[in-house]
Protein backbone atom coordinates (compact mmCIF):
# COMPACT_ATOMS: atom_id res chain seq x y z
CA UNK A 1 0.00 0.00 0.00
CA UNK A 2 1.22 3.48 -0.83
CA UNK A 3 -0.08 6.16 1.44
CA UNK A 4 0.33 9.91 0.98
CA UNK A 5 -0.37 11.63 4.28
CA UNK A 6 -1.05 15.35 4.07
CA UNK A 7 1.88 15.91 1.71
CA UNK A 8 2.68 19.59 1.45
CA UNK A 9 5.52 21.29 -0.38
CA UNK A 10 6.41 24.95 -0.42
CA UNK A 11 8.99 26.42 -2.79
CA UNK A 12 9.71 29.73 -1.13
CA UNK A 13 6.33 31.39 -0.84
CA UNK A 14 4.76 29.30 -3.61
CA UNK A 15 2.70 26.32 -2.47
CA UNK A 16 3.37 23.58 -5.00
CA UNK A 17 1.52 20.77 -3.25
CA UNK A 18 -1.11 21.50 -0.66
CA UNK A 19 -2.16 18.84 1.83
CA UNK A 20 -2.45 15.93 -0.57
CA UNK A 21 -3.60 12.61 0.90
CA UNK A 22 -4.55 9.37 -0.81
CA UNK A 23 -3.91 5.66 -0.52
CA UNK A 24 -3.31 3.12 -3.24
CA UNK A 25 -3.91 -0.55 -2.51
CA UNK A 26 -2.23 -3.59 -4.02
CA UNK A 27 -3.80 -4.43 -7.36
CA UNK A 28 -4.69 -0.84 -8.10
CA UNK A 29 -3.27 1.26 -10.92
CA UNK A 30 -3.67 4.87 -9.91
CA UNK A 31 -3.62 7.48 -12.64
CA UNK A 32 -2.26 10.72 -11.31
CA UNK A 33 -3.55 13.53 -13.48
CA UNK A 34 -3.29 17.26 -13.62
CA UNK A 35 -2.43 20.14 -15.91
CA UNK A 36 1.22 21.09 -16.28
CA UNK A 37 2.72 22.59 -13.11
CA UNK A 38 -0.18 21.27 -11.02
CA UNK A 39 2.22 19.54 -8.64
CA UNK A 40 2.22 16.01 -10.08
CA UNK A 41 5.97 15.59 -10.31
CA UNK A 42 6.55 17.30 -6.97
CA UNK A 43 4.12 14.89 -5.28
CA UNK A 44 5.79 11.94 -6.94
CA UNK A 45 9.22 13.17 -5.90
CA UNK A 46 8.04 13.35 -2.31
CA UNK A 47 6.56 9.84 -2.51
CA UNK A 48 9.87 8.43 -3.72
CA UNK A 49 11.97 10.27 -1.16
CA UNK A 50 13.76 12.60 -3.58
CA UNK A 51 12.22 15.76 -2.17
CA UNK A 52 11.62 16.10 1.55
CA UNK A 53 8.07 17.39 2.15
CA UNK A 54 7.50 20.68 3.95
CA UNK A 55 4.82 18.86 5.94
CA UNK A 56 3.26 15.40 5.93
CA UNK A 57 4.87 12.17 4.83
CA UNK A 58 4.46 9.13 2.64
CA UNK A 59 4.30 5.54 3.82
CA UNK A 60 5.35 2.84 1.38
CA UNK A 61 4.33 -0.67 2.45
CA UNK A 62 4.50 0.30 6.12
CA UNK A 63 7.85 2.09 5.82
CA UNK A 64 7.86 5.84 6.32
CA UNK A 65 9.81 7.47 3.48
CA UNK A 66 11.38 9.95 5.91
CA UNK A 67 12.05 7.73 8.92
CA UNK A 68 12.97 4.41 7.30
CA UNK A 69 13.90 5.76 3.93
CA UNK A 70 16.21 2.95 2.81
CA UNK A 71 13.67 0.21 3.52
CA UNK A 72 10.98 2.20 1.71
CA UNK A 73 13.18 3.01 -1.29
CA UNK A 74 14.32 -0.59 -1.73
CA UNK A 75 10.69 -1.64 -2.36
CA UNK A 76 9.98 1.10 -4.89
CA UNK A 77 10.60 1.02 -8.61
CA UNK A 78 10.79 4.57 -9.87
CA UNK A 79 10.73 5.97 -13.37
CA UNK A 80 11.45 9.72 -13.03
CA UNK A 81 10.19 12.35 -15.46
CA UNK A 82 12.23 12.54 -18.70
CA UNK A 83 13.72 9.10 -17.97
CA UNK A 84 17.23 10.06 -16.85
CA UNK A 85 20.07 7.58 -17.41
CA UNK A 86 23.86 7.93 -17.52
CA UNK A 87 24.63 9.03 -21.08
CA UNK A 88 28.18 7.64 -21.07
CA UNK A 89 27.19 4.09 -20.11
CA UNK A 90 26.01 1.20 -22.23
CA UNK A 91 22.49 -0.11 -21.68
CA UNK A 92 23.80 -3.30 -20.05
CA UNK A 93 26.36 -1.40 -17.98
CA UNK A 94 23.72 0.98 -16.68
CA UNK A 95 21.28 -1.77 -15.77
CA UNK A 96 24.03 -3.76 -14.08
CA UNK A 97 24.98 -0.71 -12.03
CA UNK A 98 21.40 -0.31 -10.83
CA UNK A 99 21.19 -4.06 -10.16
CA UNK A 100 24.32 -3.88 -8.00
CA UNK A 101 22.97 -1.01 -5.94
CA UNK A 102 19.74 -2.99 -5.62
CA UNK A 103 21.80 -5.76 -4.06
CA UNK A 104 22.08 -8.31 -6.87
CA UNK A 105 25.41 -9.81 -7.88
CA UNK A 106 26.91 -12.53 -10.02
CA UNK A 107 24.52 -14.82 -11.88
CA UNK A 108 21.41 -13.33 -10.30
CA UNK A 109 22.42 -9.87 -11.51
CA UNK A 110 23.04 -11.07 -15.07
CA UNK A 111 19.81 -13.05 -15.09
CA UNK A 112 17.72 -10.05 -13.98
CA UNK A 113 19.40 -7.64 -16.38
CA UNK A 114 18.95 -10.12 -19.22
CA UNK A 115 15.28 -10.53 -18.35
CA UNK A 116 14.41 -6.83 -18.29
CA UNK A 117 16.34 -6.28 -21.51
CA UNK A 118 14.06 -8.87 -23.12
CA UNK A 119 10.90 -7.54 -21.50
CA UNK A 120 11.53 -3.95 -22.48
CA UNK A 121 12.48 -4.75 -26.09
CA UNK A 122 16.09 -3.68 -25.71
CA UNK A 123 18.14 -6.62 -27.07
CA UNK A 124 19.18 -4.78 -30.22
CA UNK A 125 20.75 -1.92 -28.26
CA UNK A 126 22.07 -3.79 -25.25
CA UNK A 127 25.71 -2.84 -25.89
CA UNK A 128 24.99 0.62 -27.24
CA UNK A 129 25.97 3.78 -25.35
CA UNK A 130 22.88 5.48 -23.92
CA UNK A 131 23.70 8.94 -25.32
CA UNK A 132 23.35 7.51 -28.84
CA UNK A 133 19.85 6.13 -28.25
CA UNK A 134 16.59 7.67 -29.45
CA UNK A 135 14.05 9.06 -26.99
CA UNK A 136 11.93 5.92 -27.12
CA UNK A 137 14.84 3.64 -26.29
CA UNK A 138 16.01 5.89 -23.46
CA UNK A 139 12.51 5.80 -22.03
CA UNK A 140 12.50 2.02 -22.13
CA UNK A 141 15.99 1.79 -20.59
CA UNK A 142 14.83 3.83 -17.64
CA UNK A 143 11.62 1.81 -17.46
CA UNK A 144 13.71 -1.37 -17.40
CA UNK A 145 15.68 0.07 -14.51
CA UNK A 146 12.48 0.61 -12.54
CA UNK A 147 11.18 -2.98 -12.82
CA UNK A 148 14.55 -4.72 -12.53
CA UNK A 149 14.08 -5.76 -8.90
CA UNK A 150 10.44 -6.76 -9.38
CA UNK A 151 9.29 -4.04 -6.95
CA UNK A 152 6.06 -4.22 -4.99
CA UNK A 153 5.50 -0.53 -5.60
CA UNK A 154 5.93 1.06 -8.97
CA UNK A 155 5.87 4.83 -9.38
CA UNK A 156 6.15 6.26 -12.87
CA UNK A 157 6.21 9.83 -14.08
CA UNK A 158 4.88 9.86 -17.65
CA UNK A 159 5.90 6.32 -18.56
CA UNK A 160 4.90 6.45 -22.22
CA UNK A 161 6.39 9.85 -22.99
CA UNK A 162 8.31 9.74 -26.29
CA UNK A 163 7.14 6.28 -27.35
CA UNK A 164 5.49 5.55 -30.68
CA UNK A 165 1.91 4.18 -30.68
CA UNK A 166 3.02 0.54 -30.85
CA UNK A 167 5.48 0.92 -28.01
CA UNK A 168 2.87 2.80 -26.00
CA UNK A 169 0.55 -0.13 -26.44
CA UNK A 170 3.22 -2.60 -25.32
CA UNK A 171 4.19 -0.57 -22.26
CA UNK A 172 0.55 -0.13 -21.31
CA UNK A 173 -0.23 -3.81 -21.51
CA UNK A 174 2.89 -4.46 -19.43
CA UNK A 175 1.72 -1.99 -16.79
CA UNK A 176 -1.77 -3.45 -16.79
CA UNK A 177 -0.36 -6.94 -16.35
CA UNK A 178 1.93 -5.86 -13.51
CA UNK A 179 -0.95 -3.98 -11.92
CA UNK A 180 -2.56 -7.25 -10.86
CA UNK A 181 -0.12 -7.93 -8.06
CA UNK A 182 1.64 -4.59 -7.58
CA UNK A 183 0.71 -1.17 -6.37
CA UNK A 184 1.18 1.28 -9.22
CA UNK A 185 1.03 5.04 -9.49
CA UNK A 186 1.55 6.69 -12.83
CA UNK A 187 1.33 10.31 -13.70
CA UNK A 188 0.26 11.30 -17.16
CA UNK A 189 -1.69 13.86 -19.08
CA UNK A 190 -2.78 11.43 -21.76
CA UNK A 191 -6.39 10.64 -20.92
CA UNK A 192 -6.74 7.67 -23.25
CA UNK A 193 -3.94 6.07 -21.26
CA UNK A 194 -5.89 6.52 -18.06
CA UNK A 195 -8.94 4.85 -19.58
CA UNK A 196 -6.79 2.05 -20.93
CA UNK A 197 -4.96 1.06 -17.76
CA UNK A 198 -6.01 2.90 -14.62
CA UNK A 199 -8.41 1.48 -12.09
CA UNK A 200 -8.54 4.78 -10.24
CA UNK A 201 -7.89 8.41 -10.99
CA UNK A 202 -6.68 11.24 -8.81
CA UNK A 203 -6.76 14.65 -10.40
CA UNK A 204 -4.82 17.50 -8.90
CA UNK A 205 -4.90 21.17 -9.83
CA UNK A 206 -2.91 23.93 -8.18
CA UNK A 207 -1.49 21.46 -5.71
CA UNK A 208 -4.87 20.25 -4.42
CA UNK A 209 -6.79 17.06 -5.10
CA UNK A 210 -9.95 17.94 -7.04
CA UNK A 211 -11.14 14.43 -7.88
CA UNK A 212 -10.46 10.90 -6.66
CA UNK A 213 -12.55 8.08 -8.17
CA UNK A 214 -12.68 5.35 -10.79
CA UNK A 215 -12.57 6.52 -14.42
CA UNK A 216 -16.13 5.17 -14.90
CA UNK A 217 -17.54 7.17 -12.00
CA UNK A 218 -15.74 10.32 -13.15
CA UNK A 219 -17.20 9.97 -16.61
CA UNK A 220 -20.67 9.98 -15.06
CA UNK A 221 -19.87 13.42 -13.68
CA UNK A 222 -18.58 14.74 -17.00
CA UNK A 223 -20.58 17.66 -18.44
CA UNK A 224 -21.40 15.64 -21.56
CA UNK A 225 -22.64 12.57 -19.69
CA UNK A 226 -26.16 11.61 -20.80
CA UNK A 227 -26.18 13.94 -23.80
CA UNK A 228 -28.04 12.39 -26.73
CA UNK A 229 -26.40 12.82 -30.13
CA UNK A 230 -28.23 11.98 -33.33
CA UNK A 231 -28.05 12.92 -36.96
CA UNK A 232 -30.88 13.14 -39.50
CA UNK A 233 -31.13 14.46 -43.05
CA UNK A 234 -32.57 17.97 -43.34
CA UNK A 235 -31.65 21.53 -42.47
CA UNK A 236 -32.53 24.07 -39.81
CA UNK A 237 -35.33 25.72 -41.79
CA UNK A 238 -37.24 22.46 -42.24
CA UNK A 239 -38.84 22.73 -38.79
CA UNK A 240 -37.95 19.16 -37.96
CA UNK A 241 -36.63 20.20 -34.55
CA UNK A 242 -39.20 22.85 -33.76
CA UNK A 243 -40.83 21.12 -30.80
CA UNK A 244 -37.95 18.95 -29.69
CA UNK A 245 -37.28 21.07 -26.61
CA UNK A 246 -40.91 20.46 -25.53
CA UNK A 247 -40.16 16.75 -25.04
CA UNK A 248 -40.20 15.85 -21.34
CA UNK A 249 -36.71 15.85 -19.77
CA UNK A 250 -35.02 17.90 -22.49
CA UNK A 251 -33.04 20.85 -21.20
CA UNK A 252 -31.51 22.30 -24.35
CA UNK A 253 -31.17 21.38 -28.04
CA UNK A 254 -27.98 22.18 -29.88
CA UNK A 255 -28.28 21.55 -33.64
CA UNK A 256 -25.54 21.83 -36.25
CA UNK A 257 -26.33 21.75 -39.96
CA UNK A 258 -23.87 20.79 -42.66
CA UNK A 259 -24.25 19.30 -46.16
CA UNK A 260 -27.95 18.63 -45.72
CA UNK A 261 -27.37 16.69 -42.50
CA UNK A 262 -28.45 17.86 -39.06
CA UNK A 263 -26.21 16.83 -36.19
CA UNK A 264 -28.09 17.39 -32.99
CA UNK A 265 -26.99 17.27 -29.36
CA UNK A 266 -29.79 17.11 -26.83
CA UNK A 267 -28.83 18.03 -23.26
CA UNK A 268 -31.01 16.28 -20.70
CA UNK A 269 -32.37 17.84 -17.54
CA UNK A 270 -31.23 14.81 -15.55
CA UNK A 271 -28.05 13.24 -17.01
CA UNK A 272 -28.82 9.97 -15.21
CA UNK A 273 -32.11 9.58 -17.13
CA UNK A 274 -31.71 10.99 -20.63
CA UNK A 275 -35.10 11.18 -22.39
CA UNK A 276 -34.14 8.57 -24.99
CA UNK A 277 -37.64 7.14 -25.45
CA UNK A 278 -39.17 10.63 -25.75
CA UNK A 279 -36.67 11.69 -28.41
CA UNK A 280 -37.11 8.49 -30.41
CA UNK A 281 -40.88 8.75 -30.49
CA UNK A 282 -40.58 12.47 -31.39
CA UNK A 283 -38.35 11.59 -34.35
CA UNK A 284 -40.68 8.77 -35.42
CA UNK A 285 -43.57 11.19 -35.21
CA UNK A 286 -41.74 13.54 -37.62
CA UNK A 287 -40.94 10.62 -39.90
CA UNK A 288 -37.24 11.45 -39.78
CA UNK A 289 -34.77 8.96 -41.12
CA UNK A 290 -32.22 8.61 -38.33
CA UNK A 291 -28.61 8.11 -39.50
CA UNK A 292 -27.04 7.71 -36.09
CA UNK A 293 -28.21 7.82 -32.51
CA UNK A 294 -25.99 7.72 -29.46
CA UNK A 295 -26.14 8.47 -25.74
CA UNK A 296 -22.77 9.86 -24.56
CA UNK A 297 -21.35 8.03 -21.56
CA UNK A 298 -19.28 11.09 -20.72
CA UNK A 299 -15.72 11.85 -21.69
CA UNK A 300 -12.89 11.94 -19.20
CA UNK A 301 -11.26 14.91 -20.91
CA UNK A 302 -14.48 16.91 -20.51
CA UNK A 303 -14.52 16.11 -16.83
CA UNK A 304 -10.81 16.92 -16.55
CA UNK A 305 -11.33 20.30 -18.22
CA UNK A 306 -14.24 21.04 -15.96
CA UNK A 307 -12.44 20.42 -12.68
CA UNK A 308 -9.04 21.81 -13.60
CA UNK A 309 -10.17 25.06 -15.19
CA UNK A 310 -12.73 25.98 -12.55
CA UNK A 311 -10.07 25.88 -9.81
CA UNK A 312 -7.85 28.10 -11.96
CA UNK A 313 -10.58 30.71 -12.01
CA UNK A 314 -11.00 30.39 -8.27
CA UNK A 315 -7.34 31.14 -7.68
CA UNK A 316 -7.32 34.13 -10.01
CA UNK A 317 -10.11 35.73 -8.01
CA UNK B 1 28.34 -2.55 6.59
CA UNK B 2 28.04 -5.10 3.85
CA UNK B 3 25.63 -2.89 1.98
CA UNK B 4 27.87 0.11 2.55
CA UNK B 5 30.89 -1.56 0.94
CA UNK B 6 28.84 -3.03 -1.89
CA UNK B 7 27.21 0.29 -2.81
CA UNK B 8 30.40 2.30 -2.48
CA UNK B 9 32.17 -0.23 -4.67
CA UNK B 10 29.32 -0.09 -7.19
CA UNK B 11 29.57 3.71 -7.40
CA UNK B 12 33.38 3.62 -7.71
CA UNK B 13 33.14 1.07 -10.51
CA UNK B 14 30.58 3.10 -12.39
CA UNK B 15 32.54 6.32 -12.03
CA UNK B 16 35.85 4.80 -13.11
CA UNK B 17 34.09 3.20 -16.06
CA UNK B 18 32.79 6.68 -16.89
CA UNK B 19 36.29 8.17 -16.81
CA UNK B 20 37.94 5.58 -18.97
CA UNK B 21 34.93 5.18 -21.24
CA UNK B 22 35.22 8.80 -22.33
CA UNK B 23 38.12 10.80 -23.80
CA UNK B 24 38.29 12.76 -20.53
CA UNK B 25 40.63 10.27 -18.86
CA UNK B 26 43.12 10.14 -21.72
CA UNK B 27 43.14 13.90 -22.32
CA UNK B 28 43.65 14.49 -18.63
CA UNK B 29 46.47 11.98 -18.27
CA UNK B 30 48.34 13.22 -21.33
CA UNK B 31 48.10 16.87 -20.33
CA UNK B 32 49.02 16.08 -16.75
CA UNK B 33 52.12 14.14 -17.79
CA UNK B 34 53.19 16.78 -20.32
CA UNK B 35 52.82 19.54 -17.74
CA UNK B 36 54.72 17.56 -15.13
CA UNK B 37 57.53 16.94 -17.60
CA UNK B 38 57.59 20.57 -18.63
CA UNK B 39 57.81 21.87 -15.07
CA UNK B 40 60.36 19.29 -13.97
CA UNK B 41 62.77 19.48 -16.88
CA UNK B 42 62.30 22.94 -18.36
CA UNK B 43 61.19 25.21 -15.54
CA UNK B 44 63.04 23.58 -12.65
CA UNK B 45 65.97 22.46 -14.75
CA UNK B 46 66.09 18.92 -13.41
CA UNK B 47 69.36 18.03 -15.15
CA UNK B 48 71.10 21.27 -14.19
CA UNK B 49 70.23 20.80 -10.51
CA UNK B 50 72.43 17.75 -10.38
CA UNK B 51 70.50 16.28 -7.45
CA UNK B 52 69.28 12.70 -7.24
CA UNK B 53 65.79 13.49 -5.95
CA UNK B 54 62.38 14.51 -7.28
CA UNK B 55 61.95 17.87 -5.53
CA UNK B 56 61.95 19.51 -8.95
CA UNK B 57 58.87 17.44 -9.79
CA UNK B 58 56.95 17.55 -6.52
CA UNK B 59 57.27 21.28 -5.88
CA UNK B 60 55.23 22.13 -8.99
CA UNK B 61 52.40 19.72 -8.31
CA UNK B 62 50.26 22.19 -6.28
CA UNK B 63 50.18 24.41 -9.40
CA UNK B 64 49.56 21.63 -11.88
CA UNK B 65 46.76 20.34 -9.71
CA UNK B 66 45.27 23.79 -9.37
CA UNK B 67 43.70 23.71 -12.83
CA UNK B 68 43.63 20.04 -13.66
CA UNK B 69 41.91 18.66 -10.58
CA UNK B 70 38.95 21.08 -10.63
CA UNK B 71 38.54 20.02 -14.26
CA UNK B 72 38.02 16.46 -13.08
CA UNK B 73 35.89 17.28 -10.06
CA UNK B 74 33.64 19.90 -11.67
CA UNK B 75 31.41 17.28 -13.23
CA UNK B 76 31.06 15.03 -10.18
CA UNK B 77 27.69 16.37 -9.01
CA UNK B 78 26.93 19.20 -11.42
CA UNK B 79 26.59 16.70 -14.25
CA UNK B 80 24.23 14.50 -12.24
CA UNK B 81 22.05 17.49 -11.56
CA UNK B 82 22.04 18.60 -15.16
CA UNK B 83 21.11 15.24 -16.65
CA UNK B 84 18.60 14.43 -13.90
CA UNK B 85 20.39 11.25 -12.88
CA UNK B 86 20.71 12.73 -9.39
CA UNK B 87 17.01 11.95 -8.96
CA UNK B 88 17.64 8.37 -9.97
CA UNK B 89 20.66 8.05 -7.71
CA UNK B 90 19.03 9.54 -4.63
CA UNK B 91 15.91 7.38 -4.94
CA UNK B 92 17.91 4.15 -5.15
CA UNK B 93 18.33 2.39 -1.81
CA UNK B 94 21.70 3.94 -1.04
CA UNK B 95 22.83 6.59 1.41
CA UNK B 96 24.44 9.95 0.69
CA UNK B 97 27.60 8.82 2.49
CA UNK B 98 28.00 5.91 0.09
CA UNK B 99 27.45 8.15 -2.91
CA UNK B 100 29.73 11.00 -1.81
CA UNK B 101 32.47 8.63 -0.74
CA UNK B 102 32.16 6.44 -3.83
CA UNK B 103 32.40 9.36 -6.21
CA UNK B 104 35.27 10.94 -4.32
CA UNK B 105 37.27 7.70 -4.09
CA UNK B 106 36.78 6.99 -7.79
CA UNK B 107 38.08 10.42 -8.77
CA UNK B 108 40.95 10.09 -6.33
CA UNK B 109 41.87 6.67 -7.65
CA UNK B 110 41.85 8.09 -11.15
CA UNK B 111 44.26 10.88 -10.21
CA UNK B 112 46.49 8.47 -8.32
CA UNK B 113 46.68 6.38 -11.49
CA UNK B 114 47.76 9.49 -13.41
CA UNK B 115 50.28 10.29 -10.67
CA UNK B 116 51.73 6.77 -10.79
CA UNK B 117 52.23 7.15 -14.53
CA UNK B 118 55.01 9.62 -13.74
CA UNK B 119 57.10 6.57 -12.75
CA UNK B 120 59.62 7.18 -15.58
CA UNK B 121 60.86 10.09 -13.48
CA UNK B 122 61.72 7.66 -10.70
CA UNK B 123 63.49 5.41 -13.20
CA UNK B 124 65.41 8.36 -14.62
CA UNK B 125 66.58 9.60 -11.27
CA UNK B 126 67.55 6.08 -10.18
CA UNK B 127 69.51 5.59 -13.37
CA UNK B 128 71.33 8.90 -13.05
CA UNK B 129 72.11 8.75 -9.37
CA UNK B 130 71.39 7.03 -6.13
CA UNK B 131 68.20 8.62 -4.74
CA UNK B 132 66.64 7.91 -1.36
CA UNK B 133 63.60 5.85 -2.39
CA UNK B 134 61.97 6.42 1.00
CA UNK B 135 61.93 10.16 0.32
CA UNK B 136 60.46 9.58 -3.11
CA UNK B 137 57.78 7.34 -1.64
CA UNK B 138 56.79 9.90 0.97
CA UNK B 139 56.79 12.55 -1.75
CA UNK B 140 54.30 10.51 -3.73
CA UNK B 141 52.23 9.91 -0.61
CA UNK B 142 52.14 13.66 0.03
CA UNK B 143 51.19 14.33 -3.58
CA UNK B 144 48.37 11.80 -3.46
CA UNK B 145 47.03 13.35 -0.25
CA UNK B 146 47.33 16.79 -1.78
CA UNK B 147 45.29 15.59 -4.77
CA UNK B 148 42.68 14.23 -2.36
CA UNK B 149 42.40 17.60 -0.65
CA UNK B 150 41.96 19.43 -3.96
CA UNK B 151 39.38 16.88 -5.06
CA UNK B 152 37.35 17.16 -1.89
CA UNK B 153 37.10 20.92 -2.42
CA UNK B 154 36.12 20.38 -6.04
CA UNK B 155 33.52 17.78 -5.12
CA UNK B 156 31.98 20.19 -2.63
CA UNK B 157 31.78 23.07 -5.11
CA UNK B 158 30.37 20.71 -7.73
CA UNK B 159 27.45 19.90 -5.48
CA UNK B 160 26.58 23.59 -5.24
CA UNK B 161 25.51 24.05 -8.84
CA UNK B 162 24.31 22.37 -11.99
CA UNK B 163 26.73 24.46 -14.01
CA UNK B 164 30.13 22.86 -14.45
CA UNK B 165 31.88 26.14 -15.31
CA UNK B 166 30.76 27.77 -12.08
CA UNK B 167 31.83 24.68 -10.19
CA UNK B 168 35.26 24.80 -11.88
CA UNK B 169 35.87 28.48 -11.16
CA UNK B 170 34.74 28.22 -7.54
CA UNK B 171 37.01 25.32 -6.83
CA UNK B 172 40.01 26.92 -8.60
CA UNK B 173 39.53 30.06 -6.52
CA UNK B 174 39.18 28.20 -3.23
CA UNK B 175 42.17 25.98 -3.99
CA UNK B 176 44.21 29.01 -5.07
CA UNK B 177 43.52 30.79 -1.79
CA UNK B 178 44.41 27.68 0.20
CA UNK B 179 47.65 27.29 -1.76
CA UNK B 180 48.62 30.96 -1.64
CA UNK B 181 48.28 31.44 2.12
CA UNK B 182 51.18 29.01 2.53
CA UNK B 183 53.33 30.25 -0.33
CA UNK B 184 56.55 31.88 0.98
CA UNK B 185 56.16 35.25 -0.84
CA UNK B 186 52.61 35.60 0.50
CA UNK B 187 53.65 34.55 4.01
CA UNK B 188 56.43 37.12 3.93
CA UNK B 189 54.13 39.93 2.91
CA UNK B 190 51.60 38.99 5.63
CA UNK B 191 54.30 38.76 8.28
CA UNK B 192 55.32 42.41 7.73
CA UNK B 193 52.15 43.57 9.47
CA UNK B 194 50.55 40.57 11.19
CA UNK B 195 51.70 39.03 14.48
CA UNK B 196 53.71 35.89 14.04
CA UNK B 197 51.09 33.56 15.60
CA UNK B 198 48.47 34.74 13.10
CA UNK B 199 50.84 34.12 10.23
CA UNK B 200 51.42 30.60 11.49
CA UNK B 201 47.72 29.89 11.92
CA UNK B 202 46.94 31.13 8.42
CA UNK B 203 49.86 29.32 6.85
CA UNK B 204 48.86 26.18 8.73
CA UNK B 205 45.66 26.05 6.74
CA UNK B 206 47.56 25.89 3.48
CA UNK B 207 48.31 22.68 1.62
CA UNK B 208 51.86 23.70 0.85
CA UNK B 209 53.74 23.34 4.16
CA UNK B 210 52.08 19.98 4.78
CA UNK B 211 52.91 18.46 1.43
CA UNK B 212 56.34 20.14 1.35
CA UNK B 213 57.48 18.35 4.48
CA UNK B 214 56.44 15.05 2.93
CA UNK B 215 58.46 15.89 -0.18
CA UNK B 216 61.47 16.16 2.08
CA UNK B 217 60.73 12.67 3.37
CA UNK B 218 59.12 13.56 6.69
CA UNK B 219 55.83 11.76 7.27
CA UNK B 220 54.42 13.58 10.25
CA UNK B 221 51.19 12.45 11.87
CA UNK B 222 50.07 16.07 12.02
CA UNK B 223 50.34 16.42 8.24
CA UNK B 224 48.38 13.21 7.72
CA UNK B 225 45.80 14.50 10.15
CA UNK B 226 45.63 17.80 8.29
CA UNK B 227 44.81 16.14 4.97
CA UNK B 228 42.41 13.66 6.54
CA UNK B 229 40.48 16.40 8.31
CA UNK B 230 40.47 18.65 5.22
CA UNK B 231 39.03 15.84 3.10
CA UNK B 232 36.56 14.80 5.77
CA UNK B 233 35.32 18.34 6.32
CA UNK B 234 34.86 19.06 2.61
CA UNK B 235 33.06 15.78 1.94
CA UNK B 236 30.86 16.32 4.95
CA UNK B 237 29.95 19.78 3.62
CA UNK B 238 29.34 18.12 0.26
CA UNK B 239 26.83 15.74 1.86
CA UNK B 240 25.08 18.52 3.77
CA UNK B 241 24.78 20.61 0.60
CA UNK B 242 23.26 17.70 -1.31
CA UNK B 243 20.86 16.94 1.51
CA UNK B 244 19.64 20.53 1.54
CA UNK B 245 19.75 21.26 -2.18
CA UNK B 246 17.38 18.38 -2.76
CA UNK B 247 14.69 20.74 -1.60
CA UNK B 248 14.84 22.95 -4.67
Amino acid sequence: MIEARNLTKHFGSRVAVDNVSFTVERGEVLGFLGPNAAGKSTTIRMLTGFLPPTAGTAVIGGNDILKSSLAARSEIGYLPENAPAYPDMTVTGFLEFVAEIRGFSGGEKRRRVGKVIERCFLPEVRFQVISTLSKGFKQRVCFAQSILHDPKFLIMDEPTDGLDPNQKHEVRSMIREMGRDKTIILSTHILEEVEAICTRVVIIANGKIVADNTPEKLKLQAPDHGVVHFSIPGDLSSGLLADLDQVAGVERVDPLAADGVLRVSVYPRDPKNPPVAGIISYLQGKGAQVHSFQVAEGRLDEFFRGVTTSTDAEVQI
Amino acid sequence: MNRFLRNTKGVIKRELGGYFGSPLAYVFIVIFLVLCGFFTFVVSGFYELGQADLRAFFQWLPWTYLFLIPAVSMRLWAEERRTGTLELLLTLPTTLTELVLGKFLAAWLFIIIALLLTFPLVLTVSYLGDPDLGVIFSGYLGSALLAGAYLSIGSMTSSLTRNQVISFILSVVICLVVVLVGWPPVINSISTWAPIWLVEVVAGFSFVPHSASMERGIVDLRDLLYFASMIFFMLFANGVILQNRRTS
